[in-house]
């Protein structure tokens, strides 16, 4: 066995590793390298320094954008994990239909966010007309548009994980506590809770970046109106390199800060609740 | 809609381009040429026909064509990735000088090429400097297309609307009159994506216009809104009198538009010649089209005419490739059949599918099958001054999103504070922007 892997190791490695160096480790180099440079298409750049830099930060609608994405990942944050939790904990109770259930709150998951957003665009243009309002014509709505359109999307995605987990807690660890006195409270806080930190990890992991990354349901849905005070980092990343000439660079440099902080808070919250785990 | 499903529909259209590039390495068994053609289309709405003549082409010289066509919006964004390829487009498209300043470097000189001296006249050359740059292909005009029958079932005739005040009784009157008539004026000046350009930069040329005309340039770094309000007394005029409660008006797309004007829910509807196809089903003797009427200088105004379409070649293709190219671009303008495509309506095409319908700037144009284009050439007869197409020197993409928005807010809520961001986003926004462009 060990043999055949020294020998056969290529086969499982390398189309994968090709894959990765095309798709993901060349991009990202040339990126990196592209933001210090004018260009019109990425084979004709021209090396500037950091003045991509200086001008992508001077932006003050970046700023803007990047304290509306900090927001608006917090939120989703605490809404989606909550919600997606207690879902999961329903559904693993007994009772009849607890398949159907998680399949239905499963399947919004299934639909890409572009079309998700045009049809939440159609459900609050409906909602909001009667009542003179647009969810374009007020940042404050188009936040809360998006949240709403966000949880529905993920909540059944986040709730997946957590019945996984739930499932694998052992039945005895929860019977002693109950043979000891806990009350339901006490052996969600004390027992469930602690027990279930590695997904917990992994589902606040995603979805705070996903909600610093988001970019299909909010071009869809709201496309940066009014006047961009609804425009996401991601987005405005995206209209910087295509809404002027001679932009591009700063669309890239503003695309490097933009991983750096992803990547940043990533690990902060990866060390933060991984300290929280503990050994089954 | 239609637009954004679009967006939507880039990455497929990226996936084809792939596949497309694949393809024309492959096809070169060529009779006596060397060169090949890649043109990259801006249109979405004649890209059957460009396939069809391509397929023509390279079965008459064995010269092989690739036709890509981006998807509507999303030509800079395909452009840009397109060019960096190795198999990059010959040829392409820039929409003026705004256009002509990112790809400059990337222009053939087609001063000396044969297409150039088909042109009836150097105006619909694009210039870099002593360089002919690009040449615009296809002129276009646009204006207030309105229906006969409805206009007459309110009571008035085209003679009725010589001017702005008049066009604004007449269609104030409709609205008074909307619950018995059973129509509105204007059809909904839809602030979405796919409509929002008929007002952010269609109707935004008027008062460049008359203010170029008045200070005698044909570009600027800074704006000063000479016009503005007119602008505004005229968006005012659509927005107030049309099928939809202003405050809605962001959400409504382009094809809401049409399907208000051919449904016969209002009179009006500002577009252009290359909407024909939209509206032809209300039958020819039912469009005509007026001028946008601005309130200046409306007894010599004319519909609103140019191009926004210029071929580039591409000067970093190999030798053969340029020549390729060249001779594809002066074959449509002068072979018989290509012709006809270019120019005719219905049947027009060699598989009998309608024809492109363009009006072309070259000495062997046919006459157009296109109502519009007809009612159009009328003015010009009539000894009417067409205006021109300036909204190709607007300074960059933000400053059109930037002026659409603030016209938004100021629909739904029509106060001098809001229309004053209107025209901060005209006036210092284009200064700003043709900074940050420099």
């Amino acid at each position: 066995m060990e043999k055949n892997i020294k020998k056969y190791w290529p086969i499982f490695t390398v189309p994968t590793m090709a894959a990765f160096m095309i798709g993901f480790v060349i991009p990202f180099i040339m990126g990196i390298y592209l933001s210090f440079c004018k260009f019109t298409t990425v084979k004709d750049a021209k090396f500037v320094g950091i003045s991509n830099y200086i001008r992508a930060l001077q932006d003050t609608i970046f700023r803007h954008s990047f304290w509306f994405t900090a927001a608006f990942a917090i939120v989703t944050l605490v809404l989606i994990n909550v919600i997606a939790f207690a879902l999961a904990l329903a559904l693993t109770k007994e009772f009849r239909g607890t398949n159907i259930f998680r399949t239905i709150f499963f399947m919004p998951n299934l639909i890409g966010g572009i079309v998700l957003g045009y049809i939440w665009q159609l459900i609050f243009s409906g909602i909001l007309g009667p009542m003179n309002m647009a969810l374009n014509l007020d940042e404050r709505l188009g936040f809360w548009g998006l949240v709403i359109l966000v949880c529905w999307q993920q909540i059944g995605y986040m709730m997946i994980i957590y019945i996984a987990g739930l499932q694998s807690i052992p039945g005895d660890v929860l019977e002693a506590a109950e043979i000891d006195g806990a009350n339901s409270v006490k052996k969600l806080f004390e027992v469930t809770i602690p027990m279930m930190m590695p997904s917990i990890t992994i589902c606040t992991f995603l979805s705070i970046t996903n909600g610093f990354k988001l970019f299909d349901q909010n071009l869809a849905l709201t496309a940066g109106e009014p006047a961009k005070m609804s425009e996401m980092m991601a987005l405005n990343i995206y209209n910087t390199f295509y809404g002027r000439t001679g932009w591009e660079g700063v669309g890239q440099a503003k695309a490097v800060l933009f991983f750096i902080l992803v990547v940043a808070i990533g690990l902060i919250q990866l060390r933060a609740t991984r300290s929280k785990e503990v050994q089954q | 809609m239609l637009k954004k499903f679009m967006k939507a529909g880039l990455a497929a259209t990226m996936a084809l381009s792939l596949a497309a590039c694949g393809s024309s390495g492959s096809g070169g068994g060529s009779k006596d040429a060397s060169g090949k053609v890649y043109y990259l289309n801006f249109k979405p709405e004649a890209d059957a026909q460009w396939q069809e003549l391509a397929e023509l082409y390279t079965e008459e010289t064995g010269v092989p064509v690739t036709v890509l066509t981006a998807a509507s919006g999303e030509y800079e964004t395909t452009l840009k990735s397109e060019m960096a390829k190795s198999e990059a487009p010959t040829l392409f498209q820039v929409n003026g000088p705004v256009g002509l300043a990112s790809w400059k470097d990337y222009c053939y000189d087609l001063s000396d090429s044969d297409i150039a001296k088909q042109l009836v006249s150097e105006d619909f050359a694009l210039m870099d400097g002593d360089s002919m740059a690009g040449i615009g292909y296809v002129i276009e005009t646009y204006g207030i297309i309105y229906n006969k029958a409805l206009l007459k079932e309110a009571g008035y005739t085209e003679d009725d609307i010589k001017s702005f005040e008049d066009l604004k009784k007449v269609a104030e009157d409709i609205t008074a009159r909307k619950d018995e008539l059973g129509f509105s004026a204007f059809t909904s000046a839809g602030m979405d994506g796919s409509s929002d350009w008929r007002f952010k930069t269609h109707l935004a040329n008027l008062p460049i216009y008359y203010e170029y005309k008045e200070d005698g340039i044909d570009n600027t770094d800074a704006i000063k809104g000479t016009y503005l309000d007119n602008y505004r007394a005229l968006w005012d005029l659509y927005i107030n009198n049309s099928t939809t409660d202003p405050s809605q008006l962001s959400t409504k797309t382009g094809d809401d538009a049409v399907s208000e004007f051919v449904t016969e829910q209002a009179v009006f509807y500002q577009n252009g010649t290359w909407a024909y196809g939209d509206v032809m089903e209300l039958g020819d003797e039912n469009l005509g089209m007026i001028p946008i009427y601005f309130g200046v200088d409306d007894e010599n105004e004319g519909l609103v005419t140019g191009t926004e379409n210029y071929w580039c070649v591409n000067k970093n293709a190999s030798k053969e490739d340029i020549q390729a190219t060249l001779d594809f671009m002066n074959w449509c303008v002068t072979d018989e059949d290509a012709l006809k495509a270019m120019c005719g309506g219905e049947g027009a095409m060699p598989s009998g599918e309608t024809g492109m319908g363009f009006v072309i700037p070259f000495k062997k144009c046919l006459e157009s099958e296109n109502a519009l284009v007809n009612i159009a050439n009328q003015y010009v007869e009539d000894g009417k001054d067409p205006i021109t197409w300036n909204f190709t020197t607007m300074p960059s993409e933000e400053w059109k999103n930037g002026v659409g928005s603030a016209l938004t807010t100021y629909a739904a809520d029509q106060s001098d504070k809001n229309w004053d961001a209107v025209q901060k986003a005209f006036v210092d926004g284009w200064a700003t922007e043709a900074q940050a462009a420099k």
